[in-house]
């Protein structure tokens, strides 16, 4: 083990509890697993090392706000509010279930979750106006959004880039989780996103690309950011990332998989071998 | 007092309060220099400051957010649903040039169908002012209301003094010259600006013999059903007046209230019948229209004078078959 990879034991650690925690999420009506697993690693290091907030500072008007805008990949933040104690962990057993309310969108009445969302192109906006007040009252917290890369291409997110820009707000940072995929096909095969990082940049955005399966790379993106202008991190990922059966598919989106696939995708998950999934678990939504 | 002067005064006792526009001035000019970073102009940006604002809200702040109504509703109905109706935040939607207002600027700036998509979202409250007393009035009680808001901003100058303070949730009552005890002949319904003009039809119609009582409205939501009921148990003709499409306005609200509460009432409605204005300057919008108060009046008449035939002819039927 080098010296690296025993700094960061302890993450990948909590990312594979995390990615379990989906696995099991994705079966009895299922979720979306493959941007799911592709943000599981950035929200583990987000809350593991740069969010300033934690269970018992969840109303604390000091703390960080980490916003999900791309709400479908809701089962990765789940898992880990869950394996950080936000919420007691067997609660996620009542995923879809009427006797609590874990759906397949953010639900702000869940102990962590900022706001709700689920339509695409809007917590970047709400987003900014978390940063404005915060500025108002001179606090010094931050606001992260995870965007998705499919969700670029919804208008009210570039509206919201020239907003943060003119507003020169500095506490915001966006995080793209560049999976490369939209529902049904690559990004690039539908509306073309790159050349991203000069899109942003061209916003008056300060922009990094790292590897968002790398958490060398996080700690240095996320070591600190720019003055005076809000900040992105185009982290490249992969969708269904952790489970080779499921990487990269375009028909790997939302799943809903028999209890024996979820056993099988445990064991894939630790490495056994690829799970031999059959033609009907697999759905576009 | 004015709007904006109303608005810096509340601004200036309560720092919870936030105003932002997509670049729509026209009502608070002076307020940049005046709240300094409180002042919040986004740019063109509807949606951004929909959204902005229910971040703003989430911190406690109370924002008024202003843009032309058909921009604000339409536009970014999406985000006021989503982001201030799911989030139940105590934003407050101010639309300019609402309804006839936008005058001759065409189909694009008219707002006539904003009624039935604000009052659609739950709890959302609904404000129609007739004028910019009565707009300045119920501001502090729309801050203190908590709930979300959209206004339909009209400025215009009184055309009668209020009889009533402005008390939310409550209409107010211009009563015909009836005796207390007696049916009234007509009731029109209306809000906003358009209550002027069924002031001139309620002279004119009274003239003619027609006890005539005057509702205004003031919020649509909430509603005040009590006085809407007892409008309909007792006039013999209810009128609903209203510069919106007649889907989804107050003839919608009268209708679903009087079927509800089962009161078997004559509504006519005056409003625009699926089709968008005729855009002109004002008074020769409710001249082509058929809003003035003398159109308004001829309206009635006529529907009157149908109505009795209709009658006759029915007693006719009756008659003839026995």
């Amino acid at each position: 083990m080098s010296l690296n990879d025993r700094k960061y034991h302890d993450l990948e650690a909590l990312a594979l509890r995390v990615r379990e925690h989906i696995i099991k999420m994705s079966t009895d009506g299922g979720c979306f697993i493959g941007a799911s697993l592709s943000c599981t690693d950035l929200l583990v290091y987000l809350y593991s090392n740069v969010l300033h907030v934690s269970p018992s500072r969840v109303d604390d008007p000091n703390r960080d706000y980490l916003l999900l805008s791309k709400g479908h990949d809701v089962p990765a933040l789940y898992g880990t509010l869950a394996e950080l104690g936000f919420i007691e962990r067997s609660r996620l057993a009542n995923h879809l279930k009427t006797n609590d309310s874990i759906y397949w969108h953010p639900n702000r009445a869940i102990a962590g979750i900022e706001f709700h969302s689920g339509s695409l192109g809007h917590l970047l906006s709400v987003a900014i106006g978390i940063a404005l007040d915060i500025k108002l009252r001179g606090g010094t917290n931050r606001v992260f959004v995870i965007l998705g890369d499919g969700e670029l291409n919804e208008g009210s997110i570039w509206e919201a880039l020239l907003v943060a820009a003119s507003k020169k707000l500095d506490n915001l940072v966006a995080i793209v989780d560049r999976n490369g995929f939209q529902a049904n096909v690559p990004t690039e095969e539908l509306s073309p996103l790159e050349p991203l990082a000069p899109k942003f940049e061209a916003f008056g955005w300060s922009t990094k690309r790292i590897n968002g399966h790398d958490f060398e790379q996080m700690e240095d993106a996320f070591a600190s950011f720019d003055l005076g202008r809000p900040s992105v991190v185009i982290a490249d990922t992969i969708r269904g990332k952790g489970l080779p059966s499921i990487e990269a598919r375009a028909d790997r989106w939302f799943v809903n998989f028999s209890h024996d696939e979820v056993e099988q995708l445990l064991e894939e998950l630790h490495g056994g071998r690829t799970t031999a999934l059959t033609s009907e678990t697999l759905m576009v939504r | 007092m004015t709007f904006e002067e109303k608005l810096l005064e509340l601004a200036i006792s309560d720092d919870r309060i936030i105003v932002m526009t997509a670049e729509n001035r026209a009502a608070i000019r002076n307020l940049p220099s005046k709240i300094g970073d409180r002042f919040i102009d986004v740019g063109i940006a509807e949606q951004t400051m929909i959204g902005a604002a229910a971040g703003l809200a989430l911190r406690g702040r109370v924002p008024f957010v202003h843009a032309l109504a058909t921009f604000l509703t339409l536009r970014a109905f999406e985000f006021v649903r989503t982001d201030v109706g799911i989030g139940q935040l105590p934003v407050i939607l101010v639309g300019g040039v609402p309804g006839f207002l936008s005058e001759a600027n065409g189909p694009t700036h008219q707002a006539v169908e904003d009624i039935s998509l604000m009052r659609g979202i739950p709890n959302m409250g609904v404000f129609c002012p007739a004028d910019a007393t009565e707009l300045v009035d119920a501001l502090p009680q729309i801050v203190a209301s908590g709930k979300p808001f959209y206004i339909r901003y009209n400025a215009c100058a009184p055309a009668a003094e209020h009889r009533m303070p402005f008390d939310l949730g409550k209409a107010e009552i211009y009563p015909s010259n009836a005796a207390a005890d007696v049916a009234d002949d007509i009731t029109i319904l209306t809000y906003g600006f358009l209550l002027g003009e069924a002031l001139k039809a309620q002279t004119l119609l009274q003239a003619d013999g027609f006890s005539t009582r005057i509702i205004n409205m003031r919020t649509l939501s909430p509603i005040d059903e009590n006085i809407i009921i007892d409008a309909a148990d007792n006039s013999e003709l209810l009128v609903t007046l209203e510069d919106h499409f007649q889907v989804g306005g107050l003839y919608s609200i009268v209708s679903e209230i009087i079927v509800r509460e089962g009161v078997l009432s004559n509504v006519m409605s005056i409003s625009l019948e699926n089709r968008w204005f005729k855009p002109a300057l004002l008074p020769d919008v409710l001249d082509y229209e058929g809003f003035t108060g003398e159109k308004i009046a001829e309206r009635i008449r006529k529907r009157i004078a149908e109505d009795e035939t209709m009658d006759d002819e029915l007693f006719e039927d009756f008659y003839s078959l026995n």
